[in-house]
């Protein structure tokens, strides 16, 4: 393995842990996520043969294990209602704004995959063929998601509009 | 769903205008030409102006609220490295070989090095005469963070050279020790502005520079393990080259694109300031 691939997965790394954040909010479970992911990008690295963008791939491979784990998850008779009862987000606490419990909640009560989109297009900063690539579904899809995702969050936040542009940022975990 | 996608909403004898164009508007993905029809357009459709300001503000939003997880130090348990081989150890001749690569540099490294750097910086210098891919540590992880924030045209830095007092007095705090840039005006070199990143052992902070002809350079400050000193060194990694050492309880680390003998001046004149800071 050249160096320079070896630093370009590391490289992904803050921006993995960010993904995984918004995705699962707490923390813990967050770097779980990120955890398998590099344990999987280092061990399938020779599989990878340069077919495209690193990053993509990177991220490509955290979309399938979380969506491996929502399903197994989504099995179990506990907790068959699914996404549409969230985890209760660690992320909020007395020191956060209002606001941001607000947001992180709305943002976890999205659909998985619309919530993916959402991340990787206005987090992640992806162009919509990136965010495709690593989802693997067309563009389209994306855009679709990215609409649908944008009207559900708008609906949520009715109301506090305004006040989601103040929003603190994430408390420091100690 | 309220609004599809892809279904033209004007066309005004233009192109159309379609969802697509407004969310690629709001996501700053448009070409210049593309957003400036899309501009014109919002400007005549304030409710769908509107809509537009309202995604901008979640991305925003979204952005605050997740950005402050790229500045946590990593956790101990993910791995930076691939996991050792099973096989590994069936390869001897590997490390043999190796550690000759490395036997062989280090003689050739001392010998090159003792003429010219010894009186210039009062300290014995090598130079390991490396090529693409051997540097280590914090070595490698600063010419990574070369590669990543230099070419970065909207967001260079986390805070820029205007608020310097702001940023010494974040990177101090952060790293827990004082934390300046050096002055690189005299050789051509104008402060960018720095930002924190996650290191192998916590914060580090990075120092970006810029020239007359637009080259970036950057500096990388990491605590290292008490007590450890090093020579200078150089090494390559791709088009970067790094000039790297270990002093008192800090590694340093100069990337950029220029040629070593460019490099190595501006390497004496952070060591010498930093010498006179003590």
């Amino acid at each position: 393995m050249r160096a320079q691939d070896e630093a370009a997965i590391v490289a992904c790394i803050p921006g993995l842990r960010r993904y995984a954040r918004g995705l699962v909010s707490d923390s813990a479970r967050a770097d779980d996520l990120v955890q398998d992911t590099l344990e999987r990008a280092w061990s399938r690295f020779s599989l990878w043969q340069k077919r495209g963008d690193i990053r993509a791939w990177m991220f490509g491979i955290m979309h399938n294990h979380f969506i491996d784990g929502v399903r197994a998850r989504s099995r179990r008779p506990e907790d068959s209602a699914g996404d549409d009862l969230p985890d209760i987000p660690q992320r909020a606490s007395q020191s956060d704004g209002i606001e941001i419990r607000d947001l992180d909640r709305a943002l976890q009560r999205l659909p998985v995959e619309q919530r993916e989109v959402m991340l990787l297009v206005a987090v992640e900063e992806m162009s919509y063929a990136e965010a495709a690539t690593a989802l693997g579904v067309p563009i389209g899809t994306v855009m679709s998601r990215l609409a649908r995702g944008r009207d559900r969050l708008r609906q949520e936040l009715q109301g506090r509009a305004p006040s989601i542009q103040a929003a603190a940022p994430l408390r420091r975990i100690k | 769903m309220d609004h599809p996608p892809l279904k033209p909403i004007a066309s005004e004898g233009r192109k159309p205008v379609t969802e697509a164009d407004l969310h690629a508007y709001a996501d700053q993905l448009l070409d210049p030409a593309r957003h400036v029809e899309i501009d014109a357009f919002l400007d005549a459709h304030p409710a769908e102006r509107e809509r537009v300001a309202d995604w901008r503000a979640q991305n925003l939003a979204l952005k605050r609220m997740l950005d402050p997880v790229l500045s946590e130090p990593l956790p101990l348990r993910l791995p930076l490295k691939p996991a050792p081989r099973a096989g590994w150890q069936e390869w001897p001749w590997r490390s043999l070989a190796a550690g000759v690569a490395i036997a062989v540099v280090s003689t050739g490294s001392a010998w090159w090095g003792r003429g010219v750097y010894d009186g210039q910086l009062q300290r014995s210098a090598t130079l390991a005469a490396a090529k693409a891919g051997t540097l280590h540590g914090f070595a490698h992880r600063a010419a990574v963070a070369h590669v990543v924030y230099s070419p970065d045209v909207r967001r260079p830095v986390e805070v820029g050279a205007d608020q310097e007092q702001a940023l010494v007095t974040w990177l101090t705090k952060r790293m827990g020790t004082e934390v300046k840039p050096p002055d690189l005006r005299a050789l051509g070199y104008g402060l960018i502005g720095g930002r924190l990143l996650p290191g192998d052992k916590g914060p580090v902070a990075q120092f970006m520079f810029g020239g007359a002809k637009g080259e970036r350079l950057t500096l990388y400050v990491t605590r290292e393990d008490a007590g450890r000193e090093t020579a200078f060194k150089f090494g390559q990694d791709g088009p970067v080259n790094v000039f790297y050492w270990v002093d008192k309880d800090f590694g340093y680390a100069i990337s950029s694109g220029d040629g070593k003998q460019e490099m190595l001046r501006v390497a004496e004149a952070v060591y010498s300031q930093l010498e006179a800071r003590k």
